[in-house]
């Protein structure tokens, strides 16, 4: 230690400070691999040595009693002749698609509508919000309630309004996807609180810009809202695809997959294999593939997106 | 802003009964136009109303009355003895203390993790940082669904499969999302606060807790109402992990009673209502801190 201290006493001060910094510098660096530690250790156990493992196990033949069996790729092909998966596939899209095209759709219409200057607005603001916060079991089992065929408030408006023989929502395989697509409307307060922020950062300067260039109501707002709020749609739209496509305590609670499996989405199957037939090989190899599916849904609205995303201080050469 | 001058007219009167009278019709408009507003809004929020009141209905309804035809919306009279009578039908009060120290503990852990992370993220300099926060991201990104087997594998294999452990212990290794929302929230705070502190003698240890931390108390609220809730209404895990009923959770328990007593509707929904009661007051406490943390992050929290 005196020794180093003389010999930096020794050298050049440009030296000097140089070699102070480097000794800071790989103490800040030390200090930074120390904060992080926490999350290194749950990446390894929690993240990334899960991901790795959930890939090999993909390739085996494993319920946890006996030791795995290497398959190859077979939990792969096994998918193509599974009705079960095709059907979980096709019902996870239809949730998806429609959920997030009425959430988005709801929710864009309220926050537009309280972005006015109306009275009363952080009263609404809570109203529309509150049921989006709001999750999980007890929604579930209200909404079993609303939905009773017989004795449910929903069918009992119906009537009211004249409609004598009203759907049979989670009972009826044709009306149960619609029934869960109406329940997660109920939670577009929370995309709205998002757009609501966006609508409020649109500067005023464009609207009057629009105005004097002759814009009626109807103009500005195609002209000026829904290009500045392009981006916050599509951000909304991918992060509410993306939880659809996982949807999974609600319809487990509700309908488990029921009746005849018209509500038998995606994340419900996995479960099942998963948890109820432990077959932890297939089980992987399905979220896999579910992540897959992500990737290409993603892939494909950003493919999209950029025919009618607008960015704003992106220049575009044409 | 610049306005154009308009041409200068030749008579002053008659220009300025134009505008009256414009202006008249634009008044005319803005009414009309504040009141659709104003019905779409009140429509919208008993739309979204009716159920909760529908749930409150139900749950003070006599048994007789929940399948009684044609349904009603105000029971003939309030029997507040389901509540007692639903939380009673199963051990619900052990529910409750399991689903309080599930809760508390991820609400700590999660406090204490993710800030210390964050600030790491933030603050300090090192080689990989970039890359290494870029995988926080990407962990982000990735499906519970995929690292959802190997979890349960690993929580098997040391014997933590029904016990609560498993329901704690991820949340004190960092959650990416959390991560993600404090170390935005941390950039914002400047950086001369820092140096100053420096200057003074703190070290880094010092400086992230006299310094960012008392700062940061928005961003830490934040945290700490999204990692209740999440927890709170969580039933995934629960019904993975968890086997034996004197280690149900509040959800799991509701699941239960669910299964049992199916058509006991008000029962059911009085326990809803009481299990969702927290959650609620969170909420009207708190509601400030959930609009920020949504425009913070651009995201719902879940």
């Amino acid at each position: 230690m005196l020794q180093q201290g003389v010999q930096d006493a020794a050298v050049s001060r440009g030296v000097r400070k140089r070699h102070t910094l480097g000794k800071q510098a790989r103490r800040e660096e030390r200090e930074f691999y120390l904060f992080i530690l926490p999350w290194i250790i749950g990446f390894i156990l929690f993240g990334a040595g899960p991901i790795i493992a959930s890939f090999v196990i993909s390739f085996t033949q494993w319920t946890l009693l006996t030791p795995p069996i290497w398959v190859g790729a077979s939990n792969y092909t096994h998918m193509l002749s599974d009705p079960f998966f095709r059907i979980a596939l096709v019902n996870t899209l239809y949730y998806g698609i429609g959920s997030v095209l009425l959430g988005v759709t709801v929710s864009f219409l309220l926050a537009l509508l309280l972005n006015k200057d109306v009275v009363g607005q952080s009263l609404f603001r809570t109203i529309f919000y509150l049921p989006s916060v709001v999750t999980g079991i007890a929604v579930a089992l209200l909404w079993i309630n609303i939905f009773n065929p017989d004795f449910g408030m929903l069918n009992h408006m119906l009537r009211v309004i004249g409609i004598s023989n009203p759907p049979g929502w989670l009972v009826s395989p044709t009306w149960v996807m619609p029934a869960l697509i109406i329940m997660s409307v109920w939670g577009a307060g929370g995309s709205m609180v998002i757009y609501l922020a966006g609508l409020q950062s649109i500067p005023e300067h464009l609207y009057e810009a629009a105005s004097l260039d002759g814009a009626g109501p109807w103009g500005r707002f195609w002209n000026v809202t829904v290009p500045m709020m392009s981006p916050v749609i599509f951000f909304n739209l991918i992060v509410g695809f993306i939880s659809s496509l996982q949807a999974f305590v609600q319809i487990y609670v509700m309908t488990d997959g029921g009746p005849a499996n018209a509500s038998l989405v995606y994340g419900l199957y996995l479960y099942r294999n998963a948890f109820r037939f432990f077959q932890m090989g297939y089980a992987s190899a399905l979220s896999w593939i579910l992540f897959i599916v992500i990737i290409g849904v993603t892939a494909f609205q950003f493919w999209l997106g950029q025919r009618w995303v607008y960015y704003e201080g992106d220049i575009k050469g044409s | 802003m610049k306005i154009s001058v308009p041409s200068q007219p030749s008579s002053q009167t008659a220009v300025q009964l134009d505008r009256e009278r414009a202006k008249a019709r634009a008044r005319r408009r803005h009414f009309l136009s504040k009141s659709i507003i104003y019905l779409l809004l009140v429509a919208g929020s008993v739309l979204f109303m009716l159920p909760f009141l529908w749930m409150v209905s139900t749950s003070l309804k006599p048994s007789n009355e929940v399948f009684s035809w044609p349904p009603s919306f105000v029971p003939t009279h309030f029997v507040w003895q389901n509540y007692v009578e639903g939380w009673t039908i199963l051990p619900f009060n052990t529910f409750l203390k399991n689903s309080l120290i599930v809760t508390i503990a991820n609400v700590v852990g999660n406090l204490i993790s993710c800030s210390i992370v964050a600030f790491g993220f933030a603050r300090l300099r090192a080689r990989g940082r970039e890359f290494l926060f870029l995988l926080v991201l990407a962990t982000l990104m990735i499906p519970r669904e995929v690292t959802i087997v190997p979890t349960f594998i690993l929580f098997s294999k040391v014997g933590l499969v029904n016990t609560l452990w498993p329901l704690i212990l991820p949340a004190w290794f960092g959650y990416p999302f959390f991560i993600f929302l404090l170390r935005q929230f941390f950039m914002s705070i400047p950086r001369d606060l820092d140096e100053a502190a420096r200057i003074d003698g703190a070290s880094t240890w010092q400086i992230f807790t006299r310094v960012i931390l008392p700062l940061s108390k928005p961003a830490l609220a934040t945290v700490a109402i999204f990692a209740f809730i999440g927890n709170w209404n969580n039933l995934l895990d629960p019904l993975i992990y968890i086997r034996s009923q004197e280690l149900y959770t509040l959800a799991l328990g509701l699941n239960l009673f669910r299964g049992q007593n199916f058509t006991q509707f008000n029962d059911l929904m009085a326990v809803s209502i009481l299990t969702l009661l927290p959650v609620l007051i969170i909420f009207f406490l708190a509601q400030r801190l959930f609009v920020q943390g949504v425009a913070l992050t651009g995201m719902g929290g879940r």
